[in-house]
């Protein structure tokens, strides 16, 4: 870039503004002084001011960082506006063109980093969130905990003035720290901190390459306020380059181990498949469907449903609650508590690890996971340790191709009519477990509180016949969506949060509906009133940024999983449960979720208590939707 | 920070495995002789409807309880030592609350078919 006027160091810029600073204040005085023009006195000729010298340069740092970023190809930058990327920010609105990345405002980090979450799940790649490097970050830390333990990338460039001498004033000093990344470390994938304009671009490669590299995750990369605000050194013009990207291939399984699970499933009798985080794109569920039909081998979700690996109604597809007891093969995929699928689980009434095998003896154990290459020790998400008898370090996505060509050699044709008989079995079980679940479903079905299987089953109905996509999670309404719907495409469920951190299930949907938005999908948010207390401006984020999102309130009025705990422990104390809402309960006054989708400039309508009245009431939201803007259903709720 | 961990027992895990059917299965019990309205109130107090909704419906793995179809003398004996939800001592509910909160269960209204309800008969259909 060509420059055409010379730049001038920060310090003597800053001694020029000194100078011009000064000056302004002797001006005031003198107008002070000054007598009254209209009193018809006589002006005396304004003084001239005294020469300032004028700082500009048209190549901050920060344009080049931008040029970097932008070959990333991020589509957005989710932020809360912070002075210590504040050239950044600039660059990206003005020298960027603010398109790709485009700025999305947003009134939490948090927020940023959970809309960033959400984004990453339906479109496989990760936005860009910047944040300040002390409070931002420290806003933001959760959310990133959720996008590790979840492995989905999110790249978070954070700013911070290292260097003492540039720091102006007592806010700068305070929001200034030695090791910006130090406090998301131990849940980041990489972090690191450029000393130079080609440290950061090389950096910012490889930070995009770790972060979309499986497993997948969050990564930080610091930007330093003087790299960003200062010129660009003339020397360093011609030589500054932006480095090229290209993906990294995932891991894939050790072709003797691939070998050994093929042999492993194709005796067994009574193989099983339970599914993580296996689906990392659409062509993850159509491979799990392939090995599924070939092998005529169940699939089964964890206990709650992590990502869309297979269709819900699928005659494999088998309900989570059917225990492991008849297994003769086993194999996790991608899976981050298999411990739980395969043992007895502690009631939470009872003191330590009161669990045993729930499998037979001789059962093989088989793991196929890329969390086995992670080396974090300190947040414990890895689950308990599971005894397998083979355990494939890759990803499992990447390696079902080679999975699928080894049981398929295999495979006699007697294994053949083996196969297609324990289909037919596992198809009328599937049968017979949907009609369980529907006839459930009857059950309460005029109550109110709604029901969270009628909730569900008249969201159904009105979004059945569109390109439609969960993004939020299912779990606090009993897993209905699963039980009930059609779930066959890999953006129509995003899954959970990753770590349990509340206050991702609001923003998340944002972010997942802001990918939805170009292909025309229908985003629908089953939203619980708790999580959305913790941050609701991402409503507002919405709605200033066009996201079309029914976000649908499962407004059971509490943190009714907490209550359940009191609950729990004032049994096991022999004390009173009645007071275990206290703490616990959102009422006294109730929240009126539709006033403050208002506020925040969102359709908002209920809330709605009468079973019958929810389904008007969804298509009219549903038609706000559809012309591109947020809507928001309160809907008074059963607690599960 | 709110965090979740999953393993909430308050329920009657062991009844049913999470078997929406038990109710609806098991042997006729004899008629409740507790009163149905304190135990509609009683369900409320003493929180039952946390895990088992306030119709007694049930919610994923805390199973549906509404017409509970085992007897009153084993419903008692289960909710002081459960398989798997907290147990309940006298203190927090006496026998005579008990049998009232059994006889409000009995007394729930049977569902309305599946067949008679067009929004989950629709349902019926296999997948895509």
């Amino acid at each position: 870039m060509a420059t055409t006027r010379q730049p001038v160091g920060r310090r003597k810029f800053l001694q020029g503004a000194a100078v011009g600073a000064a000056g302004l204040v002797a001006s005031a005085r003198e107008a002070e002084a000054l007598p009254d023009v209209q009193q018809g006195a006589a002006a005396p000729p304004v003084p001239s001011p005294a020469p300032v010298e004028v700082f500009h340069t048209d190549r901050p740092g920060s344009d080049y960082m931008v040029d970097v970023l932008k070959s990333l190809g991020f589509e957005y930058v989710a932020a809360n506006p912070g002075s210590a990327f504040r050239a950044l920010h600039e660059s990206l609105i003005n020298y960027g063109g603010n398109t790709k990345p485009e700025l999305l405002t947003c009134c939490h980090e948090e927020s940023s980093v959970a809309m960033a979450h959400g984004y990453a799940k339906i479109e496989g790649k990760p936005i860009m969130v910047m944040a300040h490097g002390t409070v931002g970050l420290q806003h933001a830390s959760m959310a990133i905990y959720n996008a590790y333990a979840d492995r989905v990338p999110v790249f978070v460039v954070v700013g911070n003035i290292l260097d003492a001498q540039f720091r102006r004033n007592d806010a700068e000093w305070a929001h200034a720290v030695q090791d910006a990344a130090a406090m998301v470390r131990d849940y980041t994938k990489w972090d690191d901190t450029p000393v130079s304009l080609t440290h950061f671009g090389e950096s910012a490669a490889r930070a995009y390459k770790m972060a979309t590299t499986p497993p997948y995750g969050p990564v930080v990369l610091v930007a330093d306020a003087a790299l960003q605000e200062e010129p660009i050194a003339p020397a360093d013009r011609t030589r500054l380059r932006v480095p090229r990207v290209t993906p990294t291939s995932p891991p894939v399984g050790d072709s003797g181990a691939v070998s050994e699970l093929a042999r492993m499933l194709v005796a067994a009798d009574n193989p099983r498949l339970i599914a993580g985080r296996v689906a990392r794109t659409p062509k993850g569920v159509d491979l799990l469907v392939e090995l599924a039909e070939l092998l005529q081998a169940p699939v089964q979700d964890m206990r709650f449903t992590l990502r869309m690996n297979f269709p819900s109604r699928h005659p494999l597809k088998m309900g989570p609650a059917v225990p492991v007891t008849d297994a003769d093969v086993i194999v996790g995929l991608e899976h981050p508590e298999f411990f739980m699928n395969l043992n007895s689980m502690t009631p939470t009434n009872r003191m330590g690890m009161a669990s045993a095998p729930r499998y037979k003896p001789g059962t093989k154990i088989a793991t196929i996971s890329s969390s086995d290459l992670l080396t974090k020790s300190n947040y414990q998400d890895a689950g308990r340790y599971v005894e397998a008898d083979l355990a494939i370090p890759a990803d499992a996505e990447a390696t079902l191709p080679a999975l699928i060509e080894a049981c398929r050699r295999l495979i006699t044709p007697e294994r053949r009519r083996a196969f297609e008989a324990r289909g037919a079995r596992l198809a009328e079980d599937s049968r017979r477990t949907r009609e369980q679940w529907l006839e459930h479903a009857s059950s309460g079905w005029d109550a109110s509180p709604i029901s969270t299987a009628r909730l569900s089953a008249e969201i159904w109905n009105q979004i059945k016949d569109e390109d439609w996509s969960l993004v939020s999670d299912a779990t606090f309404i009993s897993s209905w969506p699963h039980r009930l719907w059609d779930i066959t495409k890999h953006h129509q469920y995003i899954g959970w949060s990753g770590a349990y951190g509340i206050g991702y299930g609001a923003p998340a949907a944002v972010g997942a509906a802001l990918a939805n938005r170009k292909h025309g999908r229908l985003s629908v948010n089953i939203q619980c009133d708790g999580d959305l207390n913790y941050a609701p401006a991402v409503l507002w984020t919405a709605a200033h940024h066009r996201i079309p999102l029914l976000t649908v309130m499962h407004n059971n009025r509490a943190y009714h999983q907490e209550r359940m705990f009191v609950v729990d422990m004032a049994a096991r104390a022999n004390r009173d449960v009645g007071r275990a809402g206290i703490g616990n309960d959102l009422n006294d006054p109730n929240i009126d979720y539709a006033s403050l989708a208002k506020a925040y400039g969102v359709y908002g309508t209920g809330p709605i208590t009468n079973p019958n009245d929810l389904g008007p009431a969804l298509k009219r939201a549903i038609e706000v939707v559809k012309r591109g803007e947020p809507a928001l259903v309160d809907v008074v709720t059963q607690a599960r | 920070m709110t965090r979740l961990v999953f393993a909430c027992a308050v329920a009657l895990v062991s009844w049913s495995l999470a078997s929406p059917t038990f109710a609806q299965t098991a042997a006729t019990p004899p008629a409740a002789t507790g009163n149905a309205e304190n135990g509609k109130r009683l369900f409320t107090e003493k929180r039952c409807y946390y895990c088992h909704g306030t119709e007694g419906q049930g919610a994923d793995r805390y199973p549906r309880i509404a017409r509970v179809q085992r007897g009153a003398d084993n419903f008692v004996r289960y909710v002081r030592q459960p398989a798997a939800m907290a147990a309940y001592s006298e203190q927090q509910i006496s026998t005579a609350q008990l049998l009232d909160i059994y006889a409000f269960l009995r007394s729930l209204p049977a569902p309305t078919p599946v067949k008679d309800i067009p929004l989950l008969n629709q349902l019926k259909a296999p997948g895509k």
